[in-house]
């Protein structure tokens, strides 16, 4: 009997092992793997063809050319705005899709929020340059007011390319926002109401406080993906774009110093950790809680 | 601070409704509804679900605007009152305590909705809690209390404000048996400690009854009586307020004669019995009549029985033993109707067997006879 016992514990942890192999599998070879060769290759330099010695050159670069870190900084501080930005206009939506709306309309403003996502990524923001351009549709509509008195372009602006990345990720805060709103339940705000509570008063006391976890997930979600965004700030934003992801691209592809881009990928990467624990710190949240929000 | 202006002549009811009405869709959920509730009282509003009666309380606390009719609360028209302007609080049925907040952050949170400083409303919030029985549980989290603490929490946090009336939306129904009996003695002991007005709603007669001063009892948007609980029991003003206040014996019948305040009334299977008359009954009305359990008096031989009394027998089909109030069921044994009959305390019938015959009696005058209900559901 106590034989059978083992085998039975064998045989269910062989099976546990086989089920997880796909995603360990998958984490080891196209996360783990990768990183790792890039971490390696960010950490020598080449001294002479086929010569490399360990040396922290590439991030020497970095700190020493005003242009990349001025271009980092910027990308930093971009994404948080945005970020920001796309937490105010998705708020309404998701208070409206979960507390206002009822059944059938709920869900059609939620298909409403998914509809830019059937079109591809570089169709949609190809759309945005029809209607931004100098000869495109909305300075045409400008003149046409008697607003502007000849078209303006309204590309390759800041702004321009801050619209492209609050659109691309409004979807991203308004799900975790309706999950967590939902949750809030109505009684909380009458009573809020009932004992002399106002909307600003029960916003800030009430509705913040339980919708926190919700919040910070959206955010986190929405600065890594933005941070990481490549076509959107290129597209929109053209030359004077100066998104990190080009620098890493440019680095790459255009200059072939892959030792110099996967510095770039690094320091990129403790980037958006740091914010992300950032976030965490001024949020009081805990990453468990916030990523089952997500 | 400015306190809700209380009159100081007791004559101004802290609440006064005045024929209010409220219809949803085709459904009327109050119908012209006037009563008034006095200063310092326990008043409860009984009813089934779907009576109106949690629409009644929400009218009064402002969150649904009345079809017609008028609120005055303390004496001031509420018409143009936004709910967290009225001198109202509300205890909610699941009780609402904000889960992001502390005891004393939840008892201090409408206080500091009026502006109160920081220090002043963690002192007077420290000491609400104290009269409730909870000092030193401010600084605890709200999910750490039991369920009757939850519920002191809520009813300090509404009485800090010093309301004028207190609204409760069944608070007791999610707590569990035990729990329940506990509450209520300590409700009406928090009641009377305070002397602030309760409304109190709940489909529970009992919780009705034990606490209540006050009970209206109300059935498709109306008040099928208004009374203290004594008179709703002893002296229901219709055959609805007879079949929902207390445990009671319904006979469905005609009335074969009416001889001045009494009716003999006959039901389908040839029983006979004797009650009195409430309302006008013409001899060969359709009627309903009631016994309490506790009116009719049990015997082994109809020589035991009170003397004068009509005597009925009837086969014992069950005993439902509950200390003081253990009953027997039995079938009349004409009729078949079953009836309920409380067992006298004595334990002298604690040897009753199922199937055993028994006589039984009960005085009319204790027995009451209603015109049968038009549309009976």
């Amino acid at each position: 009997m106590p034989e059978s016992a083992v085998t039975a514990v064998w045989y269910r942890r062989l099976v546990l092992a086989l089920l997880l192999a796909p995603a360990l599998l998958w984490l080891f070879a196209l996360i783990i793997l990768p990183h790792l060769d890039l971490a390696l290759l960010s950490f020598r330099q080449r001294v002479a063809p086929r010569q490399y010695v360990l040396s922290l050159a590439q991030y020497r670069t970095f700190f020493g050319e005003p242009l990349y870190w001025h271009v980092f900084v910027r990308t930093a501080l971009l994404s948080a705005l945005a970020t920001a930005l796309t937490l105010l206009v998705a708020f309404p939506i998701a208070w409206i899709i979960a507390k206002l709306a009822r059944g059938r309309m709920s869900a059609l403003l939620f298909v409403v929020c998914l509809i830019p996502f059937w079109v591809s990524e570089t169709v949609r923001t190809l759309g945005w340059m029809i209607l931004l351009r100098e000869s495109g549709v909305l300075p045409a509509l400008l003149v046409h007011l008697g607003i502007t008195h000849q078209p303006v372009e309204l590309l390759y602006h800041d702004a321009t390319i801050l619209v492209g990345l609050v659109y691309t990720s409004l979807l991203f805060m308004v799900v975790p926002l309706v999950g967590s709103l939902e949750s809030l339940d109505n009684a909380l705000i009458e009573a809020a109401y009932d004992l002399g509570g106002k909307g600003w008063s029960i916003l800030r006391e009430i509705v913040i406080p339980h919708a926190a976890p919700g919040i910070t997930a959206g955010c986190i979600v929405v600065f890594m993906l933005t941070l990481g965004n490549y076509l959107t700030p290129t597209l929109l934003g053209g030359k004077s774009s100066q998104w990190f992801t080009e620098q890493i691209y440019t680095q790459f592809i255009t200059r072939f110093n892959w030792e110099q881009g996967a510095a770039f990928g690094f320091l990129l990467l403790a980037l958006s950790t740091a914010m992300v624990w950032l976030g965490l710190k001024i949020s009081g949240q805990r990453f468990s809680d916030v990523m089952r929000r997500a | 601070m400015n306190a809700p202006t209380i009159p100081a002549t007791g004559a101004t009811p802290d609440l006064e409704v005045r024929s209010l009405s409220k219809r949803f869709a085709t459904h009327l959920a109050v119908d012209a509804l006037s009563f008034s509730v006095a200063h310092g009282s326990f008043f409860s509003i009984l009813g089934p679900s779907g009576c109106g009666k949690t629409t009644l309380l929400r009218m009064i606390a402002g969150f649904i605007q009345p079809d017609g009719g008028d609120i005055a609360i303390g004496g001031r028209d509420m018409a143009q009152v936004a709910p967290n302007r009225r001198p109202v609080n509300m205890v909610f049925q699941h009780l609402a305590l904000f889960p992001m907040m502390s005891v004393a952050q939840n008892v201090a949170f409408g206080l500091a909705r009026r502006g109160v400083a920081r220090a002043e409303r963690l002192r007077r919030a420290e000491a609400m809690l104290e009269r409730v029985g909870l000092a030193g549980a401010g600084g605890k989290r709200t999910d750490e209390l039991s369920g009757g603490q939850r519920q002191r929490v809520a009813i300090a946090r509404s009485l800090v404000l010093e309301p004028t009336l207190l609204l409760l939306d069944e608070p007791l129904g999610a707590l569990d048996l035990k729990l329940r009996e506990h509450m209520k003695v300590e409700l009406k002991q928090l009641q009377s400690a305070f002397g602030t007005t309760f409304v109190y709603i709940t489909h529970d007669q009992s919780e009705a009854l034990v606490l209540s001063d006050h009970v209206g009892v109300m059935n498709h948007g109306r008040f099928e009586q208004l009374g203290t609980p004594q008179e709703l029991y002893y002296s229901p003003a219709t055959s609805f307020v007879a079949d929902f206040v207390g445990a009671n014996n319904r006979l469905a019948g005609k009335a074969l004669s009416v001889s001045g305040s009494l009716v003999e009334v006959g039901t389908s299977g040839g029983w006979v019995v004797r009650a009195r008359r409430h309302g006008a009954i013409a001899a060969g009305a359709a009627v309903e009549a009631f016994i309490r359990p506790e009116a009719a008096m049990l015997g082994r031989t109809p020589a035991e029985l009170p003397a004068g009394q009509p005597a009925h027998s009837g086969e014992v089909i069950s005993l439902l033993f509950d200390g003081a109030n253990s009953v027997v069921l039995l079938h009349e044994s004409r009729s078949r109707v079953q009836l309920r009959i409380a067992l006298p305390q004595t334990g002298a019938y604690s040897d009753l067997q199922v199937g055993a015959h028994i006589c039984f009696s009960f005085d009319p005058e204790r027995a009451i006879c209603f015109p049968a209900r038009a549309a009976h559901a």
